[in-house]
C-alpha cells in the first residue's frame, strides 16, 4: 500500500526560494573561481616578473642571452624551443591520432574497440616523468644510434631543408622532445576524437553506406564535416598541454640556452628552465626573469587558444551554424 | 577477546610513545641548503640521534635556498657549497666554518677508453668546456695523454643545467686556471655555458655523460664512483697529474690557506699541495651570530663538535673526505669567538 502523500508535505514556497537562490549562488562562486584563479596567477606571475620586465623592456622578448653571472636574460631561445617542440608534436600527433580514433570508430571489428579504447586512455594517466625517463633511457639511445645518423647523413644536405637535419646525432634535443612530446599528447587528442567520432548519427552514415559510398567517402564527406569544430577543440587541448608540458621535456632536450637551426641539436623551452633553475635563482633579477618567463608562458599559451577559438568561429560562420 | 587483546596492546604502545615524548631533554634543530651535503647530513643527523637523542633536520633546498633561510633566521643553520665573504657575513651578521670536503671529477665516454687513462690539464678543461677543442683526437689533447690513442670523435660538453654548487666550484676552478674562462664565463652558481647540453642534478649529467658517445661532463666522485664512469686525472697547481681519490681532496684540504682566511672565506680549488687533487671542494656551514633561539644555535654547535670527532667513518664511506685535524682546531677556536 502507498504511503499517502500527506505524510511528506511539500516544502513552502520561499523555502524552495532561498535553497535556488543558494545553489545558483554557490555554482556561480565556482564558476568564477576558475576566473579569478587565472586572472590572479597570470598577474601574480607578471607581478614577479616585473623587474626584468623593467630592465630589460622588450629586448626581454628577442634576446637569445641567459647568463646569470652577468645578469643579462632573454625570452627568445626558451620561447623558440617551446614553439618548436610543440610545432613537430602535433605534426606528428595529429595525423596519429586521427588514425586511431578512426579506426576505432568506423574500422576496427566491435571485440577490438573496448580494449584499444582502454590502452589509450591508460597511456594518457602515465606520469610525465616516466616519459621523460623512457625518453631519455631508451628513445634517445635508440634514435642516437640507428635514426639520427642517418637522418644526418641523408636529409642533412638538403637545401635549404637540410639545415633542420644535419648535426651530431646526440639523441637529445627538439625533436627527440617533440617526439616523446607526440607520445605524450596523442591519447588526449585521440580519445576527444573517439568521442566526438562516436556523436555522428547513424542514420547520417547509414544513408551514405546506402547510396553506395566508400569508407573512406563516408569518413571525409560525412564523419569529418559534422565533428570538425569539436575536432580542431580536441587538438588544441593536446597543444596547450605540449606548450606546458615541464618534466618529460627537461629529460630530452638538452636543456641548452642557445637557438640552433638543427632540429638535431639541443634547446630549451620556458617550463623546462623554470623547473631546472628556480631552485637556486638567488639573485632577485635571476628570480624575476624567472617568473617573467612563466607569465610569459600564459601568454603564449592564451595567445595560441584564442587563435583556436577564432578558427573556430570563422568555421561556424562558414557553416552558416 | 582477540580485539581486547589488541585494544590493550596498542594502549600499551601509546604509553610507551608518550613516555619517549615526554623526554623533554631532546632538541630538535633545523638546517637547510645545500643538496651536496645531504646524504652525509642525514647520515650523521641519525648517528648524532642514536649517541645523544637530539635531533637534527636538514632539508635539501640548495645552496641559494639555504643562504636565503639563514638569512631569514627561519632555520637554526644553513649550508652552502660557495663560501660567503666576510663582508656579505658581517652584513647580515653571520658567522660561518667548513663541515666537509668532496671532489668535482670529469668523467669521459670514449668508446674503447680504458678506465682511469684519460689525463687533463686545468686548460685544456677550459678549452674543452669553452668549445675551443672539439675533437678527442686534437694534439693538444694527445700531448699530456702518452700511450693512450684516442679516437677521431667529436667532443660534446654535458653541463648541469640547475643551479649548483658542483657548478660553481668548478667554474671556479677554471676560471683560476684560464683566463679566457674568467673573461667570457665568469664564475655562479649557474652560468652561460657556450656549448654541450644540460643535464638536471648530478645524475642527470652521470646519464647524459653514459649516453653520448664522446661525452665529457663533470659530477661529484661519489656519483661517478657509483655509475661507474671513466674519470679522469687533473694536472695540479704543483704540476703533478692527481688521480681524484679520499687521499688527494684530503691533501688539498690540508694544503689550502685555511690559517690565513677570513671567516673561512676560501675556495679549496686549485690548491698548492704537490698531492693535492685540484677540483676539490669544500660544504659552508652558515649561522646567525645572534640567533634568535640561543638554546638550539648551541645544540647546533654541539652537533657540529660531535661530527668533527665521530662522523669520519660515516662521511668516507659516503664518498665525503672529512676536514684534517688542524682545521677542525681552527674552526673551534673562531667558535670560542663567534658563539656567545
Amino acid at each position: 500500500m502507498q504511503a499517502p502523500a500527506a505524510q511528506h508535505p511539500a516544502a513552502p514556497r520561499w523555502l524552495d526560494n532561498i535553497g535556488d537562490w543558494l545553489f545558483r549562488n554557490i555554482v556561480a562562486v565556482a564558476g568564477w573561481f576558475v576566473l579569478i584563479t587565472l586572472a590572479l596567477a597570470a598577474f601574480s606571475m607578471y607581478w614577479g616578473g616585473r623587474e626584468a620586465f623593467s630592465e630589460f623592456g622588450w629586448g626581454f622578448l628577442v634576446s637569445t642571452e641567459w647568463d646569470p653571472v652577468r645578469e643579462r636574460y632573454g625570452a627568445l631561445v626558451a620561447i623558440y624551443g617551446t614553439l618548436v617542440t610543440t610545432t613537430i608534436a602535433m605534426i606528428i600527433a595529429v595525423p596519429v591520432s586521427f588514425g586511431i580514433a578512426l579506426f576505432l570508430t568506423e574500422v576496427a571489428p566491435p571485440w577490438i574497440r573496448q580494449p584499444l579504447g582502454a590502452a589509450i586512455e591508460l597511456l594518457a594517466g602515465i606520469p610525465s616523468i616516466i616519459y621523460g625517463m623512457w625518453g631519455l633511457f631508451v628513445l634517445a639511445p635508440l634514435l642516437a644510434n640507428n635514426v639520427y645518423p642517418w637522418v644526418d647523413e641523408y636529409l642533412g644536405p638538403w637545401p635549404i631543408l637540410g639545415a633542420l637535419f644535419r648535426g651530431p646525432p646526440l639523441g637529445i634535443g627538439m625533436l627527440t622532445a617533440g617526439i616523446v612530446l607526440a607520445i605524450m599528447v596523442i591519447p588526449f587528442i585521440s580519445s576527444v576524437m573517439r568521442e566526438v567520432f562516436l556523436t555522428v548519427p547513424n542514420r547520417l552514415k547509414e544513408s551514405a553506406y546506402a547510396l553506395g559510398s566508400t569508407t573512406t567517402e563516408v569518413v571525409w564527406n560525412i564523419v569529418l564535416p559534422y565533428t570538425r569544430s569539436a575536432v580542431i577543440g580536441g587538438i588544441f587541448l593536446g597543444m596547450g598541454r605540449a606548450l606546458g608540458e615541464t618534466m618529460a621535456v627537461t629529460f630530452v632536450l638538452g636543456n641548452a640556452h642557445r637557438i640552433s637551426a638543427s632540429l638535431l641539436a639541443p634547446g630549451n623551452s620556458i617550463a623546462a628552465s623554470i623547473a631546472n633553475e628556480f631552485a637556486e635563482a638567488t639573485t632577485p633579477m635571476y628570480q624575476s626573469a624567472l617568473l617573467a618567463l612563466g607569465f610569459l608562458l600564459f601568454a603564449v599559451t592564451f595567445v595560441v587558444l584564442a587563435i583556436a577559438k577564432l578558427m573556430l568561429m570563422q568555421l561556424k560562420k562558414r557553416e552558416g551554424n | 577477546m582477540f580485539s581486547s587483546i589488541k585494544l590493550k596492546s596498542r594502549i600499551a604502545v601509546f604509553a610507551i610513545a608518550a613516555v619517549l615524548g615526554a623526554n623533554a631533554q631532546a632538541a630538535e634543530i633545523t638546517g637547510a641548503g645545500a643538496s651536496f651535503v645531504f646524504p652525509v647530513m642525514s647520515k650523521w643527523s641519525a648517528d648524532y640521534n642514536v649517541a645523544t637523542t637530539h635531533r637534527v633536520n636538514y632539508q635539501s633546498i640548495g645552496s641559494g635556498g639555504g643562504i636565503a633561510q639563514i638569512k631569514a633566521a627561519t632555520v637554526d643553520f644553513g649550508s652552502s657549497d660557495a663560501p660567503l665573504t666576510p663582508e656579505d657575513l658581517a652584513a647580515s651578521s653571520l658567522f660561518q666554518f667548513p663541515s666537509v670536503s668532496g671532489g668535482i671529477v670529469p668523467v669521459v665516454n670514449i668508446p674503447g677508453l680504458e678506465m682511469g687513462k684519460i689525463r687533463f690539464t686545468g686548460p685544456i678543461l677550459a678549452d674543452i668546456f669553452l668549445g675551443k677543442l672539439t675533437n678527442w683526437n686534437d694534439p693538444v689533447i694527445a700531448a699530456v695523454n702518452p700511450g693512450v690513442t684516442l679516437p677521431d670523435l667529436r667532443i660534446t660538453v654535458v653541463h648541469r643545467s640547475d643551479g649548483s654548487g658542483t657548478t660553481f666550484n668548478f667554474v671556479n676552478y677554471l676560471s683560476k686556471v684560464s683566463v679566457a674562462w674568467r673573461d667570457q664565463v665568469g664564475v655562479g652558481t649557474a652560468v652561460r655555458w657556450p656549448v654541450g647540453v644540460g643535464g638536471k642534478g648530478n645524475e642527470g649529467v652521470a646519464a647524459y655523460t653514459k649516453q653520448i658517445k664522446g661525452a665529457v661532463g663533470y659530477v661529484e666522485l661519489s656519483y661517478a664512483l657509483v655509475n661507474k664512469l671513466n674519470y679522469a686525472a687533473v694536472r695540479n697547481r704543483a704540476g703533478n697529474f692527481i688521480v681524484p681519490s679520499n687521499e688527494s681532496i684530503a691533501a688539498a684540504a690540508a694544503s689550502a690557506e685555511w690559517a690565513t682566511s677570513k671567516d673561512f672565506s676560501l675556495v679549496i680549488t686549485d690548491a698548492p699541495g704537490a698531492d693535492a687533487y685540484p677540483i676539490s671542494a669544500t660544504n659552508f656551514i652558515l649561522m646567525q651570530k645572534s640567533p634568535k633561539n640561543p638554546a638550539n644555535a648551541k645544540q647546533a654547535i654541539d652537533f657540529f663538535t660531535w661530527v668533527y670527532a665521530n662522523g669520519d667513518d660515516a662521511a668516507t664511506k659516503l664518498g665525503y673526505v672529512p676536514l684534517p685535524d688542524a682545521l677542525v682546531s681552527q674552526i673551534e677556536a673562531y667558535w670560542a669567538k663567534n658563539v656567545k
